[in-house]
């Protein structure tokens, strides 16, 4: 690919052999950066999807192992479910199992805990996005009706959390952009070695009539062809990478994060490293023999 | 690029030329090369034989003075037209300046590439060229395994391909002996005759005899012409 007849001997230049490395280096670091800003904007929309659209209602439980004491919990839990059933906007309201309760505080309580300490009811609800209930008035209702009861929407850690990962994301932007100006510099500083050791033969293509952009096209494809060689071994090396860590999140993710996923955009902008690395390098070598010609007669 | 036959190839009006801070190597040159004409350029060694050659291929624009190639102010060419300038002056340098990565080939047919002309006729032409210069058995071989007689017939061939309306050669004869220089000034006639203005650089007194052409001597950046006596031969 990318084969062309040149007359300036660029296949033979020192700094040629590192520069696919150079680029598959930058293109593993991009790669990495680029999969690490679609993952978390993936987590946060999914965050904000799933936890967006519900509410934890805590009903505390009533001191006593009594008899009344079990009645009361119940009746109260049942005024709980009438009112949320009742109020616009709520698709689904369904009490979690003190099972999956206990599953839940294991991490930090420990297993066994079970009737040691008096646990409050959690109804999971799920809001209608489209018609979502205010809030506040809901609080009010549910106070009113069963005192000490919480109600939890997530909003105020959601926004922290979401706000976190967009700093995130910014910073992996950033990272990348780093990275392909950390490329650009290398193609640059190779492409002027390279001017400066055929300098003799570039004169040559002069006086023969060359313009500089038959000269300089010379240099670009060469660069092109090192470019697209260093992005498919970097992207070689990236993918591993990136489905290793998939495992491993995948094992994390369970109850405590939300499947991250690149989706199928995000792998099509990661297959197109190498062509953007190509691409870069064709038009940096170019813009620097241009550049530089430019100062010859 | 078309050119007007009335007018001189070249044309020097009190040109001077020095290199950065130094002093000048040209000084007040006046000149006038008609088309078709023939000169030797003699002088001693760095008397401003080569930088007048520089002048005349476009290497440098003059400090002061006026160079005019083809009818055109070199100093006012925009950049992107000098090509169009270089593809009409051939230019055998005295050290051949052949790239050694490419076949005798590749380095005779660099112009017409340079100048995008199609690859069938790059071939044909290249072939028919290599063969006038006697080189027809080299066409592959790399300038570094060739003698110094085939290397400057070499950069003859590559100088003269595209047919340029102006041939300069530095030296020409400096590395080969005297049948072979006689030889390949025979080829410069040859193209001389052709139409082609030629300027030749050289300090062999018998060949500027031999051949009579006028001669620009030079001499401390100054320069003289005097008329021919025409070939003795």
């Amino acid at each position: 690919m990318f084969r062309r007849r040149t007359d300036l001997p660029l296949d033979r230049d020192a700094l040629s052999r590192f520069l696919p490395w150079l680029i598959a280096f930058m293109v593993y670091l991009a790669a990495m950066a680029q999969a690490g800003m679609l993952g978390l904007d993936s987590m946060s929309q999914r965050w904000s999807k799933d936890i967006g659209t519900s509410l934890t209602v805590q009903v505390p439980p009533v001191s006593g192992l009594d008899k009344a004491a079990k009645e009361k919990s119940i009746r109260r839990l049942q005024d709980t479910l009438n009112l949320l059933s009742e109020t616009k906007g709520i698709i689904r309201s369904s009490v979690i199992p003190e099972s999956r309760v206990l599953q839940l505080l294991e991490p930090w309580l420990g297993a066994g805990i079970a009737g040691d300490v008096p646990l409050p009811v959690l109804i999971d609800v799920e809001t209608n996005p489209a018609n979502k209930p205010d809030i506040r008035v809901l609080k009010q209702k549910l106070s009113a009706a069963v005192p000490g009861i919480v109600v939890d929407d997530h909003g105020v850690w959601l926004a922290r959390l979401v706000q976190l990962i967009r700093t995130m994301e910014g910073f992996a932007a950033l990272v990348l952009v780093l990275i392909l100006a950390s490329a650009a510099a290398t193609i640059v500083f190779t492409t002027r070695t390279g001017l400066a050791v055929h300098r003799e033969a570039i004169e040559v293509l002069h006086f023969t009539g060359a313009h500089d952009s038959y000269i300089a096209d010379q240099f670009a494809w060469r660069a092109m062809a090192l470019g697209f060689k260093g992005g498919i071994i970097g992207l070689g090396l990236a993918l591993p990478t990136l489905l290793a860590l998939g495992l491993v999140a995948g094992r994390i993710e369970q109850g405590l994060l939300p499947e991250i996923s690149l989706g199928g955009v995000g792998w099509i902008s990661l297959l197109v490293l190498p062509f953007a690395s190509a691409l870069l390098a064709w038009w940096t070598a170019r813009a620097t023999v241009m550049r530089n010609l430019a100062g010859m007669l | 690029m078309n050119f007007d036959p009335t007018i001189p190839i070249a044309r020097f009006e009190n040109v001077g030329l020095r290199y950065g801070l130094g002093p000048e190597v040209l000084q007040d040159v006046k000149l006038e090369l008609q088309p078709g004409s023939y000169h030797f350029l003699v002088g001693p060694s760095g008397a401003g034989k080569s930088s007048l050659l520089k002048l005349l291929y476009l290497a440098h624009r003059p400090s002061r003075g006026l160079v005019h190639l083809f009818g055109m102010d070199v100093a006012t060419t925009p950049r992107d037209e000098l090509p169009a300038l270089r593809r009409s002056i051939g230019v055998v340098f005295q050290d051949y300046r052949l790239l050694d990565h490419l076949s005798t080939f590749d380095n005779v047919a660099l112009p017409l590439r340079v100048a995008r002309v199609k690859e069938d006729e790059v071939q044909r032409h290249v072939v028919e060229l290599l063969a006038w210069v006697g080189l027809e058995n080299h066409m592959h071989a790399r300038p570094p395994t060739l003698s110094g007689g085939q290397k400057q017939r070499a950069s003859i061939a590559r100088a003269v391909i595209a047919r340029p309306r102006l041939l300069l050669a530095d030296e020409p004869t400096g590395n080969v002996d005297d049948r072979m220089g006689f030889r390949l000034m025979h080829l410069i006639e040859e193209l001389n005759k052709l139409g082609t203005t030629i300027v030749v650089a050289t300090h062999n007194e018998k060949i500027v005899e031999r051949l009579g052409h006028p001669v620009i001597g030079i001499n401390d950046g100054r320069i003289n012409v005097t008329p021919g006596s025409g070939p003795t031969y």
